[in-house]
Order: structure tokens, then sequence, then C-alpha cells
């Protein structure tokens, strides 16, 4: 029972990571209908660098914070290659996306070289009935908490936030009424980079991430996000936590090497089972 | 308000606008029609600053709004959030002044834009522009696809906000002889070219003007 328990709580904490990842998917494409295939790559920046800072010296919380101000700067660089040029469509803004996640390999390699790095999160763990919770997943799950509900109330409530919808919404109405598609773009990027880089930071103390982690995190990633249509963070934190949970209960009482299977499965049941629901004559917008 | 003159639009190596002129001064109201092809839409995409002209001046003074043709509403947000930002620009985006002008609106503020009959889309389009308290308002296609009844209401509203509030209008449409009905003053462009201007009245006495729009010669304008 109580390995069932912290399998759950691990699968929830892996599983916020997942789902902060996917938020940043769902910002971007929401805004700019781009899927972003270089999401992943801002967390792997994002862990390593505050990996590298706190090796300098920097103390725990400046060092995160300087992870995620340099996903922000890799959102912001990924955008303007993606979106910088007005008329750039969608579909070919997704293939520059793939290039910049493979060009950021190279840069990754040159800086942390290809193996495996972590470092300590917060230490200690809280005892509840009989069962050891460690505080980093509890960091993990608040800080996604606070996360998807600032998101929420951002889209939601204020107008800069549905301003941003409206730009992917229709992007030649949104500047009919005077909105700056293009810089509404790149601050989509740059949230999205920052979302990332928050998951990589978080995730980094309770999985060793390289230059390559980006793969399995993209899919889980898109896995999460496609609950939503790509669009909605709610059904995507739904979708982080249920890959989550579903991957560590497999690995604990099974075979860890069938985790991402497991998330490429899920994917294509939800795509095929929106694909099959989808009525024909309504305009798809994913 | 608007001056354009000696304007050249061109799409890639295709001449859609060929200097062409026209202007609309403080709160008045002008039509422009054309047969389908003739650059109205080019026309008005340019004074918005959507196209670049390659050639011509444009200058506007005070804020213009547009209505564009197909609308391009905002379909995954509400009617109410729709016509917030279509206030973008100013601070004061609660549209509870123009939900006393059109109750409608009021009734469909929670629905998403997407789920509107084309002739509800329409009041939206029109809505929206407003919200952004234009001194021109441009309208590209007023009566497309519009119930009648809703087309009579729509032009109420209109010559009421340029009777109370000074609004000038450019107006598009198919229909010319609303558009005559409504404006005081008209402009006819034909493949990009200005091919007549004038006074309503008087452009609906020309037999060519008559003919090619408003399907045969016809007595009385009123
Ligand atoms: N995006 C575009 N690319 C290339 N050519 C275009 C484009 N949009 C319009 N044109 C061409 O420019 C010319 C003017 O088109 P425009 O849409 O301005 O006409 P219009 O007067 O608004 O016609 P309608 O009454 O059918 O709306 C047409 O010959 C059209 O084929
Ligand atoms: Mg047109």
């Amino acid at each position: 029972m109580s390995d069932f328990l912290s399998y759950v709580l691990n699968g929830l904490a892996v599983g916020c990571g997942f789902a902060l990842l996917a938020s940043g998917l769902v910002t971007i494409h929401r805004v700019t209908g781009v899927v972003n295939f270089a999401q992943a790559m801002f967390a792997v920046v994002a862990g390593l660098t505050a990996g590298s800072a706190l090796g300098a010296g920097l103390p725990h919380g400046a060092a995160e914070l300087a992870g995620v101000a340099i996903a922000v700067i890799a959102g912001l660089l990924t955008g303007l290659a993606a979106v910088g040029r007005r008329g750039t469509t969608p579909q070919s803004a997704l293939i520059v996306t793939l290039g910049v996640g493979i060009l950021a390999y190279a840069v990754e390699i040159a800086i942390w070289g290809d193996q495996p790095r972590s470092f300590a999160g917060l230490p200690g763990s809280l005892e509840v009935g009989g069962v050891a919770i460690q505080w980093q997943y509890l960091l993990v799950i608040g800080v996604a908490a606070a996360v998807f509900a600032a998101l929420a109330l951002f889209f939601a409530r204020t107008d800069r936030g549905k301003a941003l919808t409206a730009c992917a919404s229709d992007p030649y109405g949104a500047r009919l009424v005077g909105i700056d598609v293009l810089r509404m773009s790149l601050i989509a990027f740059a949230l999205g980079g920052g979302l990332g880089g928050i998951a990589g930071v978080l995730v980094t103390p309770l999985q060793p991430i390289s230059f390559d982690s980006d793969v399995a995190l993209i899919v889980n990633g898109f896995a999460a996000a496609i609950m939503g249509g790509l669009n909605r963070p709610g059904p995507a934190l739904a979708g982080g936590l249920l890959l989550g949970v579903a991957e560590a209960l497999v690995a604990g009482y099974g075979n860890a090497a069938h985790q991402t299977e497991i998330a490429l499965v899920l994917m294509l049941a939800i795509m095929i089972w929106r694909a099959v629901r989808t009525p024909v004559v309504q305009e798809e917008t994913v | 308000m608007i001056q354009v003159r000696d304007l050249v639009v061109r799409y890639g190596s295709a001449t859609a606008l060929d200097h062409v002129s026209l202007t609309v001064e403080t709160g008045e109201l002008v039509a422009l029609i054309g047969p389908n092809g003739a650059g109205k839409t080019t026309l008005v995409n340019t004074l918005s600053g959507i196209l670049r002209p390659a050639s011509g001046s444009i200058e506007v003074t005070g804020r213009l709004a547009h209505v564009p043709e197909g609308r391009h509403l905002f379909g995954d947000l509400t009617v109410e959030d729709n016509l917030r930002l279509g206030a973008w620009r100013s601070r004061d985006r609660d549209p509870s002044w123009l939900y006393g002008l059109q109750p409608q609106l009021a009734e469909l503020r929670r629905r998403k834009a997407r789920t509107l009959s084309g002739g509800q889309q329409q009041l939206v389009a029109v809505g929206r522009a407003l919200m952004a308290r234009p001194d021109v308002l441009m309208i590209d296609e007023l009566s497309l696809g519009l119930a009648p009844l809703v087309v009579t209401q729509l032009a109420a509203e209109l010559t009421a906000l340029h009777r109370d509030q000074g609004m000038a209008l450019l107006l598009i449409d198919q229909n010319a002889r609303l558009a005559f009905d409504l404006c005081d003053r008209a402009y006819v462009l034909e493949a990009g070219r200005n091919v007549a201007e004038g006074p309503c009245a008087e452009l609906a006495r020309s037999p060519e003007v008559a003919r090619a729009y408003l399907g045969g010669p016809v007595k009385e304008i009123s």
C-alpha cells in the first residue's frame, strides 16, 4: 500500500512537470497556432543552466531563476526564428521549431557535454501516515498548481489574455482592432519558454537530464497538451497528471523501459478519438 | 478625415489599385461601389495598414475603424470579449453603452462568436468596430447575407451615430441602392481605377451608373 502511495505521489510530481511543459505548448499554440517542437528544449536548457549556476555557488532560488530566465530568452529566440517574419504559416513555423530544437543539441553538448546531469532539490521529506513524501515533490505540485491557476485567470479574465487568444483565432481581425500580432506572438513564445523552464528546474532533481531528454519530455508534454486540443490549459493539466501517475505505476510494478510508449499510446488514442468525434463540417482549428 | 491620392497597390506583379484617389471629410457619408474585383477591399485594407501601398499618399486624421469583409470575429471568444477587444487601443473597454444601443448584442454577450448565425456575426462585427469610437467607420459589405430588416436597423443606427456624434462613414456595399440611400457622396471603382464620383443623387442619374449598379435607369432616389 505504501509502495502504491509513493508511486502515485512520484507520478503526480512528474506529471506536474509534464503539465507545465504542456502549458507552454498550449500557450504558444493558442496565440500563434504553432506547435512548438522546441518546447522541451526550454526545460533542458533551464535544468542544465540551474545545475551549472548551483555548481558556480549560486544559492537555490537564484539558480533556478537563472535557469528560467535563460529559458525565457531561448523562447524569445525560438519565437523570432519561427514567427518573426510576417506571413509565416504555422506549418512552416513548426518546421523551424524542429530545426531550432536540433540546433540546440549542438549548443547544449558544447556547453554541458552529453552526460546526464542533475542537482539536489529540496532536502528532506514529510511523514504522512507512514509514507515519506519528499519536499521536492510537494514543491513541484505546489508550483504547478499556482502556475495553472495564474494561467487560467490570465486567459479567462484579462483583456491582455484575450488579446493573446484573438491572435490565433483571427490574426487579420486582431490586426484590425489594433493588436500587435507579432509582439503578442513573441510574448507567447517568451511565456512558453518560461513555463518550459519552470518545468525543467523542478523536474531535474527528480530525473537527471541531458541534451536529448527533450524527446521523452516533448512526447509526454504533447500527449498532455493534446487532451485540450492544444488550446486549453485545464485538460493539459489533467493529461499530465494522468500520464505521470500511469507511468510511475508501470515503472513501479512493471518495466520502466515502457514509460514513453504509454505516452505515445495515450496520445494516439486521444488523437483518434478527437478525429472521430469532430464533425466533418466544423472548421478544424487544431 | 481620409485623404487618398494617386494610390497604387499591387499583389506581387498584379496591380489592384491604379492611381486611386478618394477623400472622406469630417462627418461625411461616402459610398464606394464597383464590381467584384474592382479593388474596394484592397483600398480599405490599405487604409487600415494591412497592405502597403507601392506609391501614392494616404492621410488619416482621427480614429479609424474597419468592419472587414467576412467579419473576422474571434470565434473562440465570447461576443462580449469580441466587443471589448474592439476597444483594445483605448482604456475604456466597457461595452454597456453599445448594449443600450443594440439590445440584441446584450442578449448574445455570453455566446461564443463562432456559434452565431451570419447576421448575428455581422451585428457583432459592426459593434466591435463601433467600440473603437471611430471618427470614421469603414464597412466592407454591410448588407451581405443580412435580412432586410437587420440592414434597415443597422442603417438607422449608423445614421444616428452620424447625426449625434458626427461619425463619418466609408461604406462598401454590393447593394448600390442601399449605399446611395445612406450616403451623400459616392465613388465608383472599376478594375482598380476611379471611374466616377459625385453626390449620390447625381451619380444615380448617370445612365452608365444606373445601368451597371442600380438595375437600369431610375427616376427618383429618396
Ligand atoms: N490576396 C490577394 N492576392 C492576389 N490578388 C488579390 C488578393 N486579393 C485581391 N486580389 C486581386 O485584387 C483585385 C481587387 O480585389 P478586391 O478584393 O480589392 O476587390 P473588391 O472590389 O473588394 O471585390 P469584391 O466586390 O468581390 O469584394 C482583384 O483582381 C483580386 O483578384
Ligand atoms: Mg471586397
